[in-house]
């Protein structure tokens, strides 16, 4: 089937969950803007990195479903890779801002441990 | 067995990766993905990984199951954090867990749950003392945030990873 031929039912559920994804990844891109300090707009993007990649992918493999007429499972490789990539960036930006507070003595630096 | 198969895991992995990139798994595809995962995981050897060995799956299926639930409950509640304009009540701050669990492996997966919930930021981790500094956006609901990782992740991660000598 084609997308044109889709079931009403399962357009709605796609377009539910990747409208629903998209919207987690905009919160996190406005926490960028409304959390004051660093280490809290670092929680923001991972917004979008996690619940929100997921329900889009969650949609993405329901449509390549139906339309292939099969399983098809690729994109959770995507969310595999994502996952597991993720924390190497956050940890690194987290470990260079304590580092930085810590060298600038700054008061709201990391406690030390 | 071990000559054939050095790291089973990472060639059971690389076979799944391999059906899933190449679906239908024909018959053609399945003997590539047994060949990928037989041959590959000899590049490995350059790198000397430590062996991982895993233990408990129902801990495994449980650990997966809370860490979904988590996952969606702290996307939830930081995205309310976020469109909620009460930000005075809020108490951000950094908490110093020290940890027990020293297996690389199982500090890798905790380091992606901490990531995957947002709420918590791993920040530190000194290998010497075992110690983890945190940061944690909201501090408000259940404060016992120590406990709450103790008890929800590491436990089960100390179940599942085998301690191997140093």
């Amino acid at each position: 089937m084609n997308g044109a031929e889709l079931p009403i039912w399962a357009a709605c559920l796609v377009v539910l969950l990747t409208v629903t994804g998209a919207g987690f990844a905009l919160v996190g891109a406005l926490g960028l803007i409304r959390l004051k300090t660093f280490y809290e707009r670092v929680h923001a993007p991972s917004l979008g990195a996690t619940l929100g990649m997921a329900l889009i992918l969650c949609g993405s493999m329901l449509l390549l479903s139906l339309i292939e007429d099969r399983l098809v499972l690729r994109d959770a490789l995507i969310g595999l890779f994502f996952t597991v990539t993720t924390p190497v960036t956050l940890l690194l930006l987290a470990r260079t801002a304590a580092h930085r507070d810590r060298f600038d003595g700054n008061p709201e630096a990391p406690p030390e441990i | 067995m071990s000559r054939v198969l050095p790291h089973p895991l990472l060639s059971l992995a690389l076979a799944l990766t391999w059906l899933l990139l190449n679906a239908p798994p024909t018959p053609g595809n399945v003997l590539l993905a047994v060949v990928v995962g037989l041959t590959v995981p000899a590049v490995m050897r350059a790198l000397e990984p430590r062996p991982v060995r895993l233990r408990a799956p129902s801990a495994i299926a449980r650990l997966l199951g809370v860490f979904v639930y988590d996952m969606v409950r702290s996307n939830i509640d930081v995205a309310q954090v976020i469109l909620n304009p009460r930000s005075g009540e809020r108490r951000t701050g950094f908490i110093t867990v020290p940890l027990e669990l020293r297996e690389p492996a199982g500090l890798t997966v905790l380091a992606v749950i901490l990531t995957a919930t947002p709420g918590t930021l791993w920040v530190q981790y000194d290998s010497d003392t075992g110690c983890l500094l945190l940061h944690v956006l909201d501090f408000t609901e259940d404060s016992d945030w120590e406990a709450r990782i103790k008890d929800r992740y590491e436990r089960p991660l100390l179940a599942i990873f085998e301690r191997t000598p140093a």
